[in-house]
């Protein structure tokens, strides 16, 4: 069998060394905001997963195209990684936004576009593993699981502009700025260290967890391959 | 022996030959017959049953009952909330009729013989989508009078019959190639509802947007929106479909 590659055992430690120091930037080094006060550092990580987790879910759309055209397994199990792996970042995002909101808006949860989208991804891709769990059939589960992978990656930014039409709450932190917006803020030059720190090392984790769950996958596909053999 | 063999060896070739120069001069119209074909098999089969068409006529007048009972539609009430128990009718009714569609297709080897025709399998995906659309309508119509008659209210607006129309092609588009997949899987007729409902809440949230507005008589500025949505989303999901629809019944 082979041994895990020098360059994740790397990885690995690089992504706990950056966690350590966006914890440490998060809820250290930057500046207390004066509004909500200490809660507020909460959107390093906040949107450090987002990100990470939107990524994830757009490449894993591509990824499910790549498998249509080119029936190669291999992009079925890039595309398992990347959205099981967005799946729990997406997940930790609603969590801290919850705790984010609670303060700032006092209340957990609003039916905001974004809220409402969030939770409507993460119902979309429950519905694709529970979708590929139903198959046996490794190649018709990978071209059902590509298939809703891509229709959902669709659906689910027309959810966002759809409800869209009601009024949002929820900040536009970077660019443009929304009159019904609450609990947006200006970033100072540490925040932004921070800030940006966090996206930096989110997508370190990302690839780190990512790259695990690709070689998962892949020992997955190997243990089932001997299997068969066995039993022939 | 050998006279009596050559005709046998050359029909199949000659057969093969006719089958590829239909195949490569095959105009358009042959793909609209083939569409109506599947069309016509499926109201045959439902003429003949009337399974799908009942239940799903009897569990939509079933729901209103237990809205009524859920949400005390009392006339201020029903102002507002008559879009959304329409659609949650219409979307929880919807289910049981495409699961029902594609699982008489799966259950008796039907989807086989569908399959080895030769004809474009989109052609399959639309007839399919046609008669399931026809039946959801149908039903629509019934229970769209048998509402205003039990809680006196006019439902019969164009611009809320245009509505129903522009969400019932979306629902289905999305339904009728959700549900080939669902059958397909061994949870089979329980998965469709968790597939198909978060990738048609752009369609439901638009269609009970639009249809307050006509049934509150809003303003067309504020009626066209959630109408534009509808008319892309229809478009969109119909392309991708018929895309992807291929590599969903392919064995």
């Amino acid at each position: 069998m082979e041994t895990k590659p020098l360059a994740l055992t790397i990885l690995d430690i690089v992504s706990i060394l950056v966690l350590v120091i966006a914890t440490y930037l998060a809820l250290v080094f930057a500046p207390t905001e004066l509004v909500m006060g200490d809660v507020q550092r909460v959107f390093y990580f906040h949107i450090g997963t987002a990100w990470t987790a939107l990524i994830g879910f757009m490449l894993a759309a591509l990824f499910s195209v790549t498998y249509l055209i080119t029936k190669n397994l291999r992009w079925d199990r890039l595309e398992v990684a990347a959205i099981e792996v967005s799946m729990v970042f997406f997940f930790i995002t609603i969590v801290l936004g919850s705790i984010w909101a609670r303060p700032a808006w006092n209340t957990w949860w609003t039916w905001d576009p974004r809220l409402t989208t969030a939770a409507v991804t993460e119902l979309i891709y429950a519905a694709y593993f529970m979708l590929r769990q139903g198959i046996d059939d490794p190649e018709r589960r990978a071209r059902f699981g590509a298939v809703y992978a891509l229709i959902g990656g669709l659906s689910a930014p027309i959810t966002f502009f759809a409800i869209r039409f009601f009024r949002t709450i929820h900040p536009v932190v970077i660019g443009g700025g929304n009159a019904a917006a609450q609990g947006g803020f200006n970033m100072t030059a540490d925040m932004r260290v921070a800030f940006f720190f966090g996206l930096f090392a989110f997508t370190i984790i990302f690839i780190d967890l990512f790259w695990h769950r690709v070689r998962l996958g892949e020992l997955q596909n190997k243990v089932e391959q001997l299997k068969l053999q066995s039993s022939i | 022996m050998t006279d009596k063999l050559t005709p046998v060896a050359e029909e199949p070739i000659q057969a093969d030959a006719r089958s590829r120069e239909l195949m490569a001069s095959r105009p358009s119209s042959s793909f609209f017959k083939a569409v109506s074909a599947v069309v016509w098999k499926d109201v045959q089969a439902e003429v003949r049953s009337r399974e799908l068409f009942s239940a799903m006529l009897v569990f939509s007048l079933l729901m209103i009952l237990i809205f009524n009972f859920a949400l005390e539609l009392d006339v201020k009430t029903r102002q507002s909330v008559t879009a959304g128990v329409l659609w949650a009718t219409f979307a929880f009714a919807g289910t049981l009729g495409l699961n029902r569609s594609m699982s008489i297709e799966k259950d008796r080897g039907c989807m086989d013989g569908l399959l080895l025709a030769p004809v474009d399998r989109s052609a399959i995906y639309f007839g399919k989508v046609i008669s399931n659309l026809a039946f959801m309508l149908i039903v629509e119509l019934i229970v769209l009078p048998v509402y205003s008659v039990l809680y006196n209210i006019n439902l019969f607006i164009p611009g809320l019959l245009l509505v129903i129309l522009l969400g019932s092609i979306g629902y289905v588009a999305v339904g009728t190639l959700l549900a080939a997949m669902s059958v397909q899987t061994r949870t089979r007729d329980i998965l469709l509802p968790i597939l198909l409902f978060p990738i048609i809440i752009p369609v439901l949230l638009a269609a009970v947007k639009a249809s307050s507005g006509f049934l509150n008589g809003a303003d067309m500025t504020e009626i066209l929106p959630p109408l534009n949505l509808l008319i892309f989303y229809d478009i969109v999901f119909t392309a991708v479909a018929f895309m992807v629809f291929d590599s969903v019944v392919e064995e």
